[in-house]
C-alpha cells in the first residue's frame, strides 16, 4: 500500500511541478510552479473546475443526498410490497458496473430516447439533453446512480432513532414537517455529515459516466476535472501539466477527506 | 379516524416510492427489453417479438468470453490480494492495543476517502517507469492497494467483533498468533469476510478507469473496457448486443449483491463502515 498509493502520490508530487511529456522529450527539467501558473490562467481550467462544482453540486448534494433522505423516510411509511420494489430497483442501479449505468442514460436522454418519448407523450418540450444540457444530463446520471448509498445510510440512521421520541412530539401535536425538522434532522445529523462527505468525495472522481455519455462535451461543457485531466496528460500528451492538475483535485480531495475525519472524531 | 389517517398516509407514501421507483427503473428497462427485442433502439418501446439473437451474437470469444475471463483474472486475483492482506492487517490492529493503531486507522480513513481518480495520471507515469504498465499482475497491485484502506477498516470492525477469550484459549494451546487467526478467528468472523470479499470484487469489477488507464492491449482487456468497443470506435452500435452484452457483464454483481444481502440485510454492512 506505502508503495503503490503513497509512492504515486510522492511521485505526482514532484511530476506536477516538471514539464514531463510522453513524446520526443529525454529528460524532464524543473519548472517550478509554472504548471500551476498555467492551470490558473487556463480558461478550460477552470471551466472544468466550475463544471465539477455545479456537477457535484447538483448530483450529490442536492440529487443523491436529499433523493436518498426523502426515500428513507417514505420507506418507513410504505407497505412492505412497495419498499422491496423500491429498493430493489434503486439499489440495481448502484451495483451496476459504472460503464453500463453509462450507456443506460446515454440511450435516456439520446434526442430519440425515452426521455424525450415520455416528455411527448406530456406533451412537454423535447430537445436534445446530451447537446443543449449536458452537465445537466451527467448530474441526474450520477444521481440515478448514486443514491442507493444515501437511502441504504439513511434507513439505517432513522432506524436507530428510539421510537418513543417520535411518538412524544406526536402526542404533542407536532405536524409531519415539523418533526422532520426540529427531531429527525437534528438526530441523524452525524450520518447527513458522514453521508455528505462521502458522496461528495465519490462524485469528485467520478470519470467513466462521464465519459461514456459525453467524452467530456460536446466541446468541453461536460468537462469536469478528471476528464480535463486525462485530456491534458493523454491525449495532449503532457503529463506534467496533468499530473499538476490531478495534484489540485487531490488536495481538494483530501481537504474534504480531512473535515469528514474531524467529523468522525468528534463523535468518537 | 387515525386509523384511516394512517392509512392515507401510507398510501401517499407508496405513491411517492413508486414515482421514484419507476423513474429509476425507465432505463434498467430499456436494457432488458432491447436485449430481447429484434429491432431494439434507444427508446424502450414494447418489443416487436422475441430474439436471442443479440445474445448468440455476443456470445463469442472475442467480444465475451475473453474480456470476461480477464475480468475475472483481474478481479479475482485483486480481491484475493486484497482479502489475505486485509486480514493481516486487520488482526494486530484489532488484538493488539498499541499507540500507533489510532493514528494508523486514521490514515487509514483518510486514504479510504481520496478520489482514486487524481492519482492515475501519476500511477500511470510511474507504472511505465518501473515496466508494469500493460500487465495484469501490475494491475492486480494496484486494484488491490486502491482497495485496501477500505477493506482494511471494515475488516477491523468485523474482527473487533470476535471475542478474544476463545482465541486465548487456543493459545494457551500452543498456537500461534498466525495459527489462531486462520483456524479461529476467520471463520468466527466468516460472513465479515464475506462483505469484504464481496465488495472488493464488486467495486473492482465495476472500475472502468484503472484498467483503461493501466491495460493498452486488446487481448487484456477487461469487460469494463472491451464494452466501449460497441460504442463510438466501431461506427454504427448495435443496440441490441449492447445490452445484451451489458446484462452479461452485470450479472456476476448482481448476483453476488443479491447472495450478500440475503445474509446480512442490505445496509448493516454499510452502516458498520459508514459509522466507523
Amino acid at each position: 500500500m506505502a508503495l503503490f498509493l503513497a509512492g504515486p502520490i510522492g511521485y505526482c508530487a514532484y511530476i506536477a511541478f516538471t514539464d514531463l511529456q510522453l513524446t520526443g522529450q529525454a529528460h524532464e527539467s524543473f519548472v517550478g510552479f509554472e504548471n500551476f501558473r498555467t492551470a490558473f490562467g487556463d480558461e478550460d481550467f477552470l471551466n472544468a473546475v466550475w463544471l465539477t462544482l455545479v456537477f457535484t453540486f447538483l448530483s450529490s448534494v442536492l440529487g443523491q443526498n436529499t433523493l436518498g433522505l426523502a426515500l428513507a423516510v417514505l420507506m418507513r411509511r410504505a407497505s412492505k410490497p412497495v419498499r422491496t420494489v423500491t429498493g430493489a430497483v434503486v439499489v440495481t442501479a448502484w451495483v451496476l458496473p459504472e460503464v453500463v449505468a453509462g450507456f443506460l442514460l446515454y440511450a435516456f436522454f439520446r434526442r430519440d430516447g425515452t426521455l424525450n418519448a415520455v416528455l411527448d407523450v406530456l406533451h412537454l418540450p423535447s430537445q436534445n439533453w446530451l447537446f443543449t444540457l449536458p452537465i445537466l444530463a451527467v448530474s441526474f446520471a450520477n444521481m440515478w446512480r448514486g443514491t442507493a448509498f444515501s437511502m441504504l445510510v439513511y434507513s439505517a440512521a432513522l432506524s436507530e432513532i428510539p421510537r418513543e421520541v417520535t411518538e412524544a412530539a406526536e402526542v404533542d401535536g407536532a405536524g409531519g414537517w415539523r418533526r422532520m425538522w426540529h427531531i429527525t434532522l437534528p438526530m441523524i445529523r452525524r450520518s447527513i455529515g458522514t453521508n455528505l462527505m462521502l458522496n461528495t468525495l465519490q462524485t469528485l472522481s467520478v470519470f467513466g459516466l462521464i465519459w461514456v455519455m459525453t467524452r467530456g462535451g460536446p466541446g468541453n461543457r461536460s468537462q469536469t476535472l478528471p476528464l480535463f485531466m486525462y485530456e491534458q496528460a493523454f491525449q495532449k500528451s503532457m503529463i506534467g501539466y496533468g499530473t499538476a492538475v490531478a495534484l489540485l483535485l487531490l488536495l481538494v480531495g483530501s481537504l474534504f477527506s480531512l473535515l469528514y475525519m474531524r467529523l468522525l472524531r468528534t463523535e468518537v | 379516524m387515525s386509523a384511516r389517517r394512517a392509512r392515507s398516509r401510507r398510501l401517499a407514501a407508496d405513491i411517492g416510492l413508486l414515482t421514484v421507483a419507476a423513474a429509476f427503473a425507465v432505463p434498467l428497462a430499456w436494457v432488458l427489453l432491447s436485449a430481447v427485442d429484434p429491432r431494439a433502439d434507444v427508446g424502450v418501446k414494447r418489443p416487436d417479438g422475441f430474439t436471442l439473437d443479440h445474445f448468440d451474437a455476443v456470445l463469442t470469444d472475442e467480444i465475451t468470453f475473453t474480456p470476461m475471463l480477464n475480468s475475472l483474472l483481474l478481479c479475482g486475483g485483486g480481491t484475493l490480494l486484497t482479502v489475505v492482506s486485509a486480514a493481516l492487517a486487520a488482526y494486530p490492529l484489532s488484538r493488539y492495543s498499541s499507540r500507533l493503531n489510532r493514528p494508523f486507522m486514521l490514515t487509514i480513513l483518510f486514504a479510504t476517502s481520496l478520489p482514486i481518480t487524481a492519482i492515475m495520471v501519476p500511477v500511470y507515469a510511474l507504472f511505465v517507469r518501473v515496466d508494469l504498465i500493460d500487465t495484469l499482475q501490475g494491475t492486480i497491485f494496484f486494484f488491490a492497494a486502491s482497495q485496501l484502506p477500505f477493506a482494511i477498516w471494515l475488516m477491523k470492525n468485523f474482527m473487533d467483533g470476535v471475542p478474544k477469550e476463545l482465541e486465548e484459549a487456543a493459545w494457551t494451546d500452543g498456537a500461534s498468533p498466525l495459527q489462531s487467526l486462520i483456524r479461529i478467528v476467520l471463520p468466527l468472523m466468516g460472513p465479515g469476510v464475506a462483505v469484504v470479499t464481496v465488495f472488493s470484487f464488486v467495486l473492482m469489477w465495476g472500475n472502468f478507469f484503472v484498467p483503461f488507464m493501466l491495460l493498452l492491449s486488446p487481448d487484456q482487456m477487461p469487460a469494463a473496457v472491451s464494452i466501449n468497443d460497441f460504442f463510438g470506435s466501431k461506427g454504427a452500435i448495435v443496440y441490441g448486443q449492447l445490452a445484451a452484452f451489458s446484462l452479461i457483464y452485470s450479472t456476476p454483481v448482481i448476483l453476488l449483491y443479491v447472495l450478500i444481502a440475503r445474509r446480512l440485510g442490505g445496509g448493516f454492512a454499510l452502516g458498520g463502515a459508514v459509522k466507523g
